[in-house]
């Protein structure tokens, strides 16, 4: 399992310098922080000095080796806009992020595993043609149209959700229901495919004929064996919500790393973006090893590397 | 030895019965009609006795044994019959019943063990699953217990191998592990659906005397499902030859093998290779069975049949029998037998 992780982490540190790069020259492309932070009338002089004072007058590739001697100290630079420090600014906006995304997947993960479970248990029955229908419709709506919708008749209309923020319970439940749907749908059906198959394999058979009741061949034979395409996707979906519910987090206002990184975008924030995104690529690479993981623990054949 | 057990099990069929199937029918509803898998099936098996459920694939041996064992899929339905089981009738017990019997009362093996295993679960927890199901013990005791079937099986250092996955085993190995699964409980019939196709034939032999060790030693009633003749004549006492569904001939297998009376089982033994005499082209049956969604009235093998006349097509003949336990369903057995 050891040798299994480090191989992991040794093969997952090159594509992060990919990212680190990416987002350094990529970021240098929305324009010049100087027409944003300086007055339309600055002089040439005030804006060499300003260029300057932050290190933009050197050559782009000297800037980036400087950035990536920089962040090997774990010094993320400081935000143009309030000088605070970018690792500040970003780990204050990821934990709300991280929560939101933590609620959402533990709901989704849950609810698909339960209802895709019972659609599968007997196929084409009328709970699989509902489970069918409401996946689909759920799976293909669009989230920013749900959220509106949800904040014009829960919020506006009815008056019994707040529009954004994070205040008291009520404000988690428009942007933890605009993000469950698509995850949720899109669950439902993996769930349900791997566990039709799941539920007609012959040990699922066998496992009745010990005496299993149906909860037991569901839930503990069939499930686990299942778990593993749900848990593909599942990661996938999770990796989404990490890298910021960008239009969530802008319609609710909800103050968390996506937020984060379109306002420094807007403001040619560049210190603060590549730190955002650095976390994001590091959160989601630990995500990739914690998803690796589990299938070895749940399957012993990918522990022992024997093809399946 | 063998010839001291076979005179004992001889003068025994008297005993009463472990399990009575009694006019068994089970349909398939599929897309093109209703398949009619199982017609009207009786026999009985006996403790410490053998039977071979004996027919070519499709013929409806093996949906018999789920439909006994209570596992069809849902497309399939008991659709009359009765199956008692030491007393208890079977068909008329809930699913809560019917689970409480699964495993103590009656057991199944089935054919691809690799499949049949959970791949994700160690055997020991398989093996000892029986155990928390019906006896409620505790994981480790669960796991004690299971040790000791994988002794009494002959997987070598079963303490440690108990730990292992059901890849990690051997085809023959993981046959070892699925009866022991289904003796786990000591139950009073073993079904054993084809239980040694998938392995090859040294380890056949081994997996059948297992079998036949733990049927002795535990008193149960065996039914061997098999098309093999060569595994039935060599391991059952009595045999229930099947065609398209039905039986069509039953009785003590070295008589049923030495003169067969059903024109279907003297076809089925004359094609065995080897029968005839060096040279000689293999025999057959020519054409096929028929299809179960479209059984054709009277008897089902009378297309096939050289024997067959208009009574054929129009009364199905009934399983009849003589004293000495031999059943056949044939309208004209005894002039093929005289001819």
């Amino acid at each position: 399992m050891l040798v299994f992780l480090r191989r992991r982490i040794i093969s997952g540190a090159l594509p992060l310098l990919a990212v680190v790069l990416g987002v350094f020259f990529l970021a240098r492309l929305t324009g010049d922080p100087a027409n944003l932070y300086l007055p339309l009338s600055a002089t040439p002089e005030m804006r060499a000095e300003f260029a300057a004072r932050n290190g933009f007058d050197q050559p782009v590739a000297v800037q980036f080796l400087d950035y990536l001697s920089q962040i090997v100290r774990l010094d993320f630079g400081e935000s143009l806009r309030t000088a605070q420090p970018a690792a500040q600014a970003v780990l204050q906006a990821f934990p709300a992020t991280l929560q939101l995304a933590g609620a959402t997947m533990a709901i989704a993960v849950t609810a698909a595993v339960v209802v895709g479970s019972l659609a599968a248990y007997r196929p084409n029955s009328l709970a699989d043609r509902f489970a069918g229908l409401l996946s689909s419709a759920s799976a293909s709506v669009p989230d920013f149209w749900f959220a509106i919708m949800g904040v014009l008749v829960f919020a506006v209309t009815l008056n019994w959700l707040p529009t954004s923020g994070t205040d008291g319970m009520g404000a988690w439940v428009l942007p933890i229901a605009t993000l469950l749907i698509r995850p949720f749908g899109v669950l439902v059906q993996v769930v349900r495919g791997s566990m039709v198959s799941a539920l007609s394999a012959p040990y699922t058979r066998v496992a009745r004929s010990k005496g299993a009741d149906e909860k037991r061949v569901i839930f503990v034979h069939a499930l686990r064996n299942a778990a593993a395409p749900a848990l593909t996707v599942a990661g996938d979906l999770a990796v989404g919500l990490v890298n910021g519910a960008v239009v969530v987090e802008t319609i609710f206002g909800w103050p968390g790393i996506g937020k984060l990184m379109i306002d420094s975008i807007l403001q040619r924030d560049f210190a603060v973006l590549q730190a955002a995104v650095l976390l994001t690529a590091v959160t989601i690479f630990a995500l990739n090893i914690l998803i690796d993981a589990c299938y070895a623990l749940l399957d012993a054949r990918v522990r022992q590397g024997v093809a399946t | 030895m063998n010839a001291l057990r076979e005179s004992i099990h001889r003068t025994r069929p008297t005993d009463p019965a472990a399990m009575e199937v009694d006019g068994l029918s089970v349909d398939i509803r599929t897309p093109e009609g209703v398949a009619h898998a199982v017609r009207d099936v009786s026999f009985t098996v006996r403790s410490g006795r053998t039977l071979a459920l004996l027919g070519e694939s499709g013929c409806g041996k093996s949906m018999t044994a789920l439909a006994i064992a209570g596992l069809l899929d849902p497309v399939a339905d008991v659709v009359g019959g009765r199956i008692r089981l030491n007393g208890a009738d079977l068909l008329a017990l809930g699913a809560s019943e019917r689970r409480r019997l699964a495993g103590p009362e009656l057991a199944i093996v089935f054919q691809d063990a690799l499949t049949a295993l959970n791949p994700v679960f160690t055997v020991g927890a398989q093996l000892g699953e029986p155990f928390r199901i019906h006896e409620g013990l505790s994981r480790r005791a669960a796991r004690d217990r299971a040790v000791e079937l994988m002794e009494r099986v002959g997987i070598p250092e079963a303490r440690s191998r108990a730990g292992a996955y059901p890849h990690q085993f051997s085809g023959g190995m993981r046959q070892r592990l699925l009866i022991a699964m289904a003796v786990a409980l000591r139950p009073s019939v073993l079904l054993a659906d084809e239980p040694t196709t998938a392995l090859d034939v040294t380890v056949q032999a081994q997996i059948m005397e297992l079998l036949r060790d733990l049927r002795t030693e535990r008193d149960m009633a065996l039914v061997l499902i098999t098309h093999d003749l060569a595994v039935a004549a060599e391991h059952a006492d009595d045999v229930a030859v099947m065609y398209a569904g039905a039986i069509v001939e039953t009785g003590p297998i070295g008589e049923v093998f030495a003169a067969p009376r059903h024109p279907y089982t003297r076809g089925l033994l004359s094609s065995v290779p080897g029968g005839g005499r060096p040279g000689e082209p293999l025999r057959f049956i020519p054409g096929s069975p028929p299809d179960l969604r479209a059984v054709p009235s009277g008897c089902a093998f009378r297309s096939r049949c050289h024997l067959a006349r208009e009574r054929c097509a129009s009364h199905r003949p009934e399983l009849s029998g003589d004293e000495r336990g031999r059943t056949v369903a044939c309208h004209y057995w005894k002039e093929a037998t005289d001819a």
